[in-house]
């Protein structure tokens, strides 16, 4: 149904948003989903918080170099969101990646091959960790420039409606791209063609040091899809049942509309910007505090135990599990070869490729 | 062979790629409906209908990166800046999005899309109408950029780009719409990184690109009636530049002249000449001339416009500077 004025959305979007408010409610009865489901949600977003700490590690021992974002804080989100989607959608990310590429299975030892500049990188060593990519499962690139990917995103959006097939395109950027004009142009000419797009906004209340309020004039970010007359959700990004359960049904109701929506997931990093940001500058340790301890993995952790899905040792054997995948990827990044500076000049045209 | 304007033989190659290859669609300001800017897409609304043909807001960013997006799975997107000036608020899409997907992330996705745009001074249009910007989209490695000069190689280079797998700026001029030439019919494609040599001479290299290549051939006719032998280049391919053709002419006439629509400095005749004087460079008899517009932004009023431009005079003036006459 689309909503006919700006109020008429505001109305409806609240109605329906679960988590309008922090800090965490409960997100539904666990007895809803499948036991293997919530345990998956857990390992994945424990494989996003291991794996994003080993990056660190491996920035510090300057393996890896450049720009280095972590999406630490942020698994709910990146879980959430990706589990949403089915193999054959379409997903754009920003320059915060990692965490969605690994959800989204991209062999992991390429991820972190990539990172580290090697020849068996997901980008061939090109990209790094902003231009993660793997076209065969639909992971359109992680890119640099804040906003830029959102036109590329409706263009996907586009392509499939042309064609005339069922994908979505879900589209994922940060609270600072609302600001910018690609944004605006995108989700104006998405609504206008009624094209096929899940916008996803991680508002992580930062755009590098500038806070939400320091940048928007409307900090309602949900809100900004709805001056293109697109239906704006917001929803507790920090947990990750209330994020899939919400993306789960815009996805769908995505592809049977073949109309954008636009959702705002409220989380936090905890760490900087980037490897190079201590993150102190713009924000109190009170504030990171009082964050952690809505941790959306710790928290799933306690509840998963409270609703006796599993007890401390699968916990346990699971983190053991997951330690153990990370050294795989390293291991496979340490072995992969720099790529051969001969080839310096190649993919710059298609032909060369 | 039949005598066509330029502006038919654009439409000519977009009808039959688009008769040949569903994947390939139209989009720009007033394409549709208005019938182009410039009635480039004139009619094409009618036979290919609205999925192929598509008007859209004025959001340069955003639909150069919508079509950026769709060729990157395998459509072939034709998209129509209403002049190249507006390619500066889509720069951003062009030059760091579009010319990198196929490099960043390691050749495992493409982009091919065309963007066609003219430009071009002479009309009146003023400062912020009139630039060339050849050179902004010939800086970037990963895009192609192509100018024809007559309605041939803006057919059969326009056919190639539609098919070839990279984002390409295909630049036209606003003063060539009208021209007329004789263009094979049927099949015709123009390769890229071959310039032409319009006017063979044995004197001086003459090399432009673009409208230049009129006011080149204006100079040329008038300097044989003073038994100056000028051979007359047409780059049409800026990026690939072809290096050999420029050189082994200025090998053959020992001078050479360069004559560019856009401001003087830091342009195509930058990079033309440096090629020139580092391969051939012996072979040199007197400094290379560059003929350049006036630095200054496009005045509007008649006869400061002209002053700006260079003229078939100006160019005249150059290739007889070269001979120390």
């Amino acid at each position: 149904m689309r909503r006919n004025s700006a109020r008429d959305a505001r109305e409806e979007s609240s109605d329906q948003v679960a988590d309008m408010e922090l800090p965490v409610r409960d997100s539904g009865d666990l007895a809803n989903y499948d036991k293997d489901q919530l345990i998956d949600f857990y390992t994945s977003m424990l494989y996003v918080r291991r794996f994003e700490e080993r990056v660190a590690e491996m920035y510090l021992r300057a393996k890896i170099g450049g720009y280095c974002h972590l999406n630490i804080g942020e698994e709910a989100t990146v879980v959430g969101t990706l589990k949403a989607l089915r193999d054959e959608d379409y997903f754009f990310g920003s320059y915060r990646v990692h965490g969605s590429a690994i959800v989204r299975k991209l062999p992991h030892g390429t991820v972190m091959a990539e990172l580290f500049g090697k020849r068996d990188g997901c980008a061939k060593g090109r990209g790094g960790s902003m231009h993660l990519v793997d076209p065969e499962r639909r992971f359109m690139g992680g890119y640099g420039i804040v906003g830029g990917s959102i036109p590329l995103s409706t263009g996907v959006s586009f392509a499939i409606k042309y064609r005339g097939t069922d994908e979505i395109v879900m589209s994922t950027f940060g609270d600072g791209a609302t600001n910018i004009g690609a944004f605006h142009e995108a989700l104006n000419i998405a609504s206008l063609w009624k094209l096929p797009n899940l916008f996803i906004c991680t508002n992580n209340q930062y755009g590098m040091g500038t806070s939400v309020a320091r940048a928007s004039a409307v900090t309602e970010l949900w809100k900004k899809g709805v001056a293109y007359d697109i239906p704006g959700y917001k929803v507790n990004g920090m947990d990750v049942l209330a994020v899939y359960q919400l993306t789960k049904k815009l996805v769908e109701e995505v592809r049977r509309t073949s109309e954008p929506i636009f959702v705002e997931c409220v989380t936090y990093r905890y760490r900087g910007h980037s490897m190079a940001d201590a993150g102190k500058n713009y924000r109190t340790a009170d504030e990171i505090d009082e964050w952690r301890e809505r941790d959306p993995v710790e928290s799933f952790r306690l509840r998963l135990l409270e609703g006796e899905i599993f007890t401390q040792k699968d916990a346990d054997d699971i983190e053991e599990a997951v330690l153990a995948k990370v050294q795989t990827a390293v291991d496979f990044a340490e072995r992969s070869p720099f790529p051969d500076v001969a080839e310096l000049e190649k993919f710059v045209y298609a032909e060369d490729a | 062979m039949a005598e066509i304007t330029y502006r038919e033989a654009l439409r000519d190659a977009l009808i039959e790629e688009m008769d040949q290859d569903p994947d390939v669609f139209v989009m720009g300001e007033e394409v549709g409906v208005f019938q182009g800017a410039y009635k480039v897409t004139e009619g094409l609304l009618d036979r290919f209908g609205e999925k192929r043909v598509i008007d859209t807001p004025i959001a340069e960013e955003g639909f150069v990166g919508l079509g950026a997006g769709a060729a990157m799975t395998g459509l072939r997107p034709v998209v129509e800046l209403m002049t190249v000036n507006f390619g500066m608020v889509a720069m951003d899409q062009i030059a760091n999005h579009a010319a990198k997907i196929s490099y960043m992330f390691g050749g495992r996705l493409k982009c091919p899309m065309v963007i066609r745009a003219p430009g071009g001074g002479g009309q009146q249009l003023t400062a912020q109408h009139s630039h060339c910007l050849d050179v902004w989209f010939a800086y970037i490695p990963g895009l192609k950029v192509v100018a024809p000069s007559v309605p041939s190689d803006a057919k059969g280079l326009l056919k190639t780009s539609i098919r070839d797998d990279n984002p390409v700026m295909f630049l036209e001029h606003l003063a060539l719409y009208n021209t007329k030439g004789v263009v094979p019919e049927g099949e015709h494609t123009v390769p890229f990184g071959e310039a032409d040599i319009k006017r063979a001479g044995s004197d001086v290299t003459l090399i432009a690109h673009s409208r230049m290549v009129l006011y080149a051939l204006q100079a040329a006719a008038q300097l044989s009636e003073e038994d100056i032998s000028v051979e007359v280049i047409d780059l049409r391919s800026i990026r690939p530049l072809d290096a050999e053709t420029l050189v082994h002419s200025v090998q053959k006439t020992h001078r050479c002249v360069i004559a560019e629509e856009e401001h003087r400095s830091f342009g195509v005749n930058a990079e033309v000449a440096a090629t020139v004087y580092e391969e051939a460079f012996d072979y040199l008899d007197a400094p290379i001339e560059r003929v350049g517009g006036v630095e200054v932004p496009m005045p509007y009023s008649k006869p400061l416009e002209q002053a700006v431009i260079p003229s078939p005079e100006k160019i005249v003036d150059a290739v007889k500077k070269t001979l120390y006459l």
